[in-house]
């Protein structure tokens, strides 16, 4: 027993550093998400601010934005991973395609939200190439720095993160079952519809989820294109930072904390139980 | 959340692929090429908007300097802090704990799951006062950022070496802890720790959320604020930031790659690498 303890002790700065960095801060916010900030009382008024009025709006919103460059991008994601895969293996199309979009979708943030300035913000190059061709995309109602402009930037992070992410799931149909199949008389509509659909489908779902959750708590992009004008959570709880509260409303950025940890807590459980049911057919 | 698809990946090989397949090269090139376009024009645009000029005029920017510095103080705090704590850790609990593998591996994905954002409200809360007037407790916290990433990335390292015979041809020797940590070890996890290392470092200079809303001027919050004052110029300063990560990136792909045909070892990719942080 003294010797299993003694063989514990070398994880304990690894689990102290943990402790402090991740376990008391995240602890501290939950706590504060159910304190009177000023008597450090015990109240449900932050959590009752936080689902109400402009916070429940910013969570419908940064879900509607969620479900948008999830969906849009799932589809668009699965499409090109398809033209991946059917190219050959160790094709440069292939190679090529494979790597440009593990370096696209490592690309967010400050930088990217620049590079959209630069070409659809109101002085940016393609806004003069469609305005040129008299096509002006701002009298037509877009606008980069709205929802719907976010939405577009978010894609061209999201669009390669979910080719490399829906991949594998391609290249876990197994050729034999198509090879069946025909053998059976199916034709390529009926394979989709009764087997490769069907197989994908949890993997789809998984890699959807997944999306979601990169929208939900992205944060910079959105910020940098907008200043934080748009009402997202993130950006709310951001201003709580940037002193932007009423009075007694201190600790309504922790209940949005909260209420963001556990949604995408929720995501991360739908995710493994999917996991788990897109491997029941590889092993 | 990227973390946990890379270890879904990391064990699988690939299935045997049909050899024959209906050729559709059309629509795949329609689709590929259409994907091409709307990946290049931003960056096409990006470059224009810039202008050449630019480039020469960004690191004589006020502040430049000085942002820059930071963010690479910063990127060599959390590089030392993370790798001391993790290379230890990982290979100690290979060694010992093997049982506890799964359970590190679900604590190191709690950073993924909790947005940066939150996290920092929770850090600033609690944070004692002289460390919330330093940078440095930036570095302190992108630790807990970079920890899914290192782990993962040496984890894999690990799985690719038969560390117990290592370690026992070691010690019948004569061979002492250090000697085997220096001397075996850490050279057979090279590929591992350049990938820990690459990635930390790309992590900490293109972190956002966090140093602004802990009001420091690393680079990325430069460019933004810069931003005021010259529009070409922070777009060059983007491109800039973008183009080093990607070297870094490939710079893991290539070199991981060859080493990992040379030694039969895991093999380090771009999906393996892909990293969610700076946008969360």
């Amino acid at each position: 027993m003294l010797r299993r303890a003694w063989t514990l002790a070398g994880i304990v700065p690894f689990a102290v550093y943990v402790l402090l960095g991740l376990g008391i801060p995240t602890a501290a916010t939950a706590v504060g998400a159910f304190q009177n900030p000023d008597t450090g009382q015990f109240t449900l008024s932050n959590i009752h601010t936080a689902t109400h009025g402009i916070y429940l709006h910013g969570f419908l919103i940064t879900a509607e934005l969620s479900v948008i460059t999830s969906v849009v991008p799932g589809i668009c994601g699965m499409l090109i991973g398809y033209a991946i895969y059917t190219a050959r293996r160790g094709a440069i199309l292939r190679r090529v395609a494979i790597t440009a979009s593990g370096v696209f979708a490592n690309f967010g943030g400050v930088p990217l939200a620049f590079l959209f300035i630069a070409t659809l913000g109101t002085t940016g190059i393609a806004t003069h190439w469609l305005t040129a061709i008299g096509f002006n995309p701002y009298d037509n109602g877009f606008n980069l720095y709205d929802l719907g402009g976010v939405a577009l930037v978010y894609m061209y992070f999201q669009i390669p993160l979910m080719v490399l992410i829906i991949l594998p799931a391609f290249e876990g149909l197994r050729p034999a079952w198509r090879e069946a199949a025909q053998n059976m008389g199916a034709g390529t509509w009926q394979y989709w519809r009764r087997i490769g659909g069907p197989v994908l489908m949890p993997s789809f779902l998984g890699c959807l989820l997944l999306l979601f959750g990169s929208a939900f708590s992205a944060y910079a992009t959105a910020e940098a294109l907008t200043s934080g004008t748009i009402p997202l959570t993130a950006i709310q709880i951001g201003s709580f930072l940037n002193g932007n509260v009423l009075a007694g409303q201190q600790n309504v950025g922790k209940a949005l904390g909260l209420g963001m940890v556990l949604i995408i807590a929720v995501l991360m459980v739908l995710y493994t139980l999917l996991q788990r049911r897109a491997a029941r057919w590889r092993q | 959340m990227a973390a946990i698809i890379s270890d879904e990946l990391a064990g699988e090989t690939a299935p045997p692929r049909p050899r024959r397949r209906r050729s559709v090269p059309v629509w795949r090139w329609v689709i590929l090429l259409l994907t091409g376009v709307y990946f290049l024009i931003p960056l096409y645009a990006a470059l224009r908007f810039a202008g050449i000029a630019s480039f020469g005029d960004v690191v004589h920017q006020t502040g430049f300097s000085d942002a820059l510095i930071l963010s690479l103080k910063l990127a060599v705090i959390t590089t030392v802090l993370t790798l001391a704590l993790m290379v230890p850790t990982t290979i100690y609990v290979h060694l010992r704990l093997p049982r506890l593998r799964r359970l590190l591996e679900s604590i190191t994905i709690l950073p993924v799951v909790i947005p940066p954002v939150v996290l920092i409200v929770g850090v600033l809360e609690v944070a004692p006062g002289y460390l919330k007037s330093t940078p440095y407790l930036l570095g302190l916290v992108y630790v807990i950022l970079a920890m899914p990433f290192a782990y993962r990335s040496l984890d894999a390292g690990l799985r690719a070496l038969e560390l117990r015979t290592l370690v026992d041809a070691a010690s019948s020797l004569g061979a002492g802890w250090l000697i085997t940590l220096w001397r075996v070890i850490l050279p057979n996890l090279r590929t591992a720790l350049l990938s820990a290392t690459v990635l930390t470092v790309a992590l900490v200079l293109g972190e956002f959320t966090m140093a602004s809303l802990d009001l420091y001027q690393t680079f990325p919050v430069w460019i933004v604020a810069f931003d005021q004052t010259s529009g070409p110029v922070s777009t060059a300063a983007s491109l800039l930031a973008l183009f080093v990560t990607w070297l870094f990136l490939l710079l893991i792909v290539t070199v991981g790659s060859r080493r990992a045909r040379r030694t039969g070892g895991a093999q380090v990719d771009l999906i393996s690498v892909t990293r969610r942080d700076t946008v969360w």
